[in-house]
């Protein structure tokens, strides 16, 4: 009898443990390695329900030297062929010709090429994953690998997504891609393990030109926050209503 | 890697390979033969009674072979049960364990009546191990009177009645994975899961015309006509449907002039124009189209031996067809960059892990189920009569 119920017991914690799983990244990347061995004032402190972050790129002033994708291979160990941000090259004709080009995700800046037009405009646009908030990516993970984070940060649970590739196929913006390494999905987190603990992404600090900022929705008087409210600002292929939180400045229609 | 044009950087790999190709043809296959079975089973088309067991038999092993690819293509296929433990139920794909679990019992449960009478015979007839597990397949049930072989007929009725839209789902199903990501104007549209289910029950069709005519063929037995006959007038109206749904798709995206078009167009016309307009639009749909109508329509004129091998031939075309669909849908949704503007090269590897090899493995397996349960529940009965009368002959 006794044993019956404690084996009963265990049974029923290894099931709610199994459901809490699908929470294990945050529960680990709060508590885990990288906290236990500095932690900060500012981690112990730190409260998801408290942030809302939101990310805003000013195109006009990307100088295209690609610091930041180097930085986030570098942070986030990124396997060689794929890409958790990018820079993108623009050159548009007067007659709206448009030629795109990324060499090695803009990783090493962009060498000189010669368009087949006489160039009336050129500029830069680094991407990344738009932490959407009405996400296709999320909706259609079979398994509830793919979550929001209370701050509006979507991940990936790699202790628990089968790697069918279906976000990837649903992501219209080609932000994830599958790590050949864990054979799961795999994306920018905006470095949710730096700022549990009060720092930037690594590609906000790496931008050597403030292109890329970092802000909290939910502090006031934020510089991000007052950007997006001030500023006139647009998303990424914003007929898809993915509701990106991610916001630029300068965008041209010839952007894809 | 060839680029053309600006694909975004992760874009380089085409991550839903030939297995994602291979596991809409194979659920094809099982909705397909299990709506013949159905139309001799619940709308009594009795001319259809030779493919009756067949059709089931089939459906029942592609269902089985049908998680293979799938597991194949996983990065985790260890973890493929998650799908049960945390079903994320906006995922139409979360639903594929459901719909695949109701699918099997009902096709379980119909196999066994349907096999109910011959089971038990079996049981009394033979010894030994044989015996023992035939007794244990009737699951103690013995009662063969005229009554109980009415319920069971009812019974099966009932079923393969529940079979249809079940059938109807888990093909519309996998349309519906396609059709409903709207980061991709090749698959978002809400004809896909229709175009989808019409070319799953041509293909079903199909493929009883061709084993059907391989396995009396190999047993040196006659071919029957009639079924023939009537099999390939469902090929040609099924047929008919869905490569007008599938052109039809295709015209409305042309007229709309959507910008989605600019990628569509440039794809048809370079990337897919072998698989698409050669083999799925012309060998693939107006051959097949052109021999059919032959036999539908001068079906009274035509020899056995004619009517036959158009039948057969009409019939492999549309197998090579669907599979031209499947890989025309899943490998060229993925062939343009989401950047709209640059394309992208796959040629699978005969020896990778989703390569050729794997997919004929994949293809073989459920022929080889077919087979071997072909010889626990014969799919002919006339055959082993005619064994026992060739036996039994020289006494
Ligand atoms: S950009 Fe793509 S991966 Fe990122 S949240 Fe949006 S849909 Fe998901
Ligand atoms: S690859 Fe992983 S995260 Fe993406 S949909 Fe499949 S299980 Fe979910």
């Amino acid at each position: 009898m006794n044993k019956d119920r404690r084996r009963f017991l265990k049974l029923l914690t290894s099931y709610f443990g199994l459901l809490a799983a699908k929470d294990g990244v945050y529960v680990r990347l709060l508590g885990g390695e990288n906290l236990s061995q500095d932690s900060t004032a500012d981690a112990e402190a730190y409260n998801p329900e408290d942030h809302l972050y939101a990310y805003a790129i000013d195109t006009r002033k990307c100088i295209g030297c690609g610091m930041c994708v180097k930085a986030d291979r570098l942070e986030n160990k990124v396997p060689p062929k794929n890409f958790r941000t990018w820079v993108e090259r623009y050159r548009i004709s007067e007659a709206g010709d448009v030629d795109i080009d990324s060499p090695s995700g803009g990783e090493n800046g962009f060498p000189p090429r010669v368009s087949g037009f006489n160039v009336a405009k050129a500029f830069f646009v680094p991407k990344l994953c738009n932490h959407c908030r009405h996400t296709p990516c999320i909706q259609v993970c079979p398994v509830g690998a793919s979550f929001h984070t209370p701050e509006g940060v979507v991940m990936v649970d790699s202790g628990w997504c089968i790697g069918c590739g279906y976000c990837v196929q649903a992501c219209p913006y080609g932000s994830r891609f599958i790590n050949p390494e864990t054979h799961c999905a795999d994306k920018c987190t905006l470095c949710y393990h730096r700022l549990v603990k009060g720092l930037q992404p690594a590609c906000v600090q790496a931008c050597p030109v403030g292109a890329r900022q970092f802000g909290d929705l939910k502090r006031a008087g934020d510089p991000v926050r007052q950007l997006i409210a001030r500023e006139r600002v647009m998303v990424l292929q914003p007929t898809l209503l993915t509701k990106p939180n991610c916001y630029y400045l300068g965008l041209d229609q010839g952007v894809r | 890697m060839e680029l053309s044009g600006y694909s975004y950087p992760n874009d380089f790999f085409i991550d839903w390979s030939l297995m994602i190709v291979l596991y809409p043809y194979i659920t094809g296959f099982v909705a397909g033969a299990f709506i013949v079975s159905s139309f001799y089973h619940v709308f009594e088309r009795n001319e259809l009674e030779p493919v009756g067991k067949l059709s089931l038999l089939c459906s029942f092993a592609f269902l089985l072979s049908a998680g293979l690819p799938l597991l194949n293509h996983l990065g985790h296929p260890e973890r493929a049960l998650n799908i049960f433990l945390t079903p994320n139920f906006s995922s139409a794909m979360s639903g594929f364990g459901f719909v695949y679990t109701f699918y099997l019992i009902v096709m379980e449960l119909e196999l066994w009546l349907v096999y109910r009478e011959y089971i038990v015979e079996t049981a009394r007839r033979s010894r030994g191990w044989k015996r023992r597990a035939f007794k244990w397949l009737s699951l103690g049930v013995y009662d063969l009177s005229p009554e109980s072989r009415e319920v069971d007929r009812k019974a099966i009725r009932v079923l393969a009645a529940i079979g249809i839209p079940a059938a109807c789902i888990l093909h519309g199903y996998v349309g519906f994975l396609f059709g409903a990501l709207k980061s991709n104007p090749w698959w978002s549209t809400p004809l896909m899961p229709v175009i989808f289910l019409f070319s799953a029950v041509v293909s079903g069709i199909a493929l009883l015309i061709v084993i059907y005519q391989t396995d009396r063929k190999i047993h040196g037995m006659r071919i029957d006509q009639e079924c023939v006959a009537s099999l390939s007038r469902w090929l040609w109206l099924f047929m008919i449907v869905t490569v007008s749904l599938e052109i039809l798709e295709i015209i409305t995206l042309a007229y709309e002039q959507s910008e989605a078009w600019e990628i569509i167009g440039a794809l048809l016309t370079t990337k897919l124009s072998f698989s698409f307009i050669s083999v799925q639009m012309i060998l693939g749909s107006l051959v097949p189209f052109v021999l059919l109508m032959v036999v539908v329509l001068m079906n009274s004129y035509l020899h056995e031996k004619v009517r036959n091998t158009l039948a057969f031939i009409a019939a492999a075309l549309l197998l090579i067809q669907v599979f031209a669909m499947r890989w025309n849908v899943v490998i060229g949704g993925q062939m343009f960059s989401k950047s709209f503007s640059g394309f992208r090269q796959y040629q699978p590897e005969f020896f990778e892990k989703e390569g050729i090899l794997a997919a004929i493995v994949i293809m073989i397996a459920p022929f080889l189920l077919l087979h071997l349960l072909n010889i626990i529940f014969p799919a002919f009965s006339d055959r082993e009569e005619a064994e026992k009368g060739a036996i039994a002959a020289p006494k």
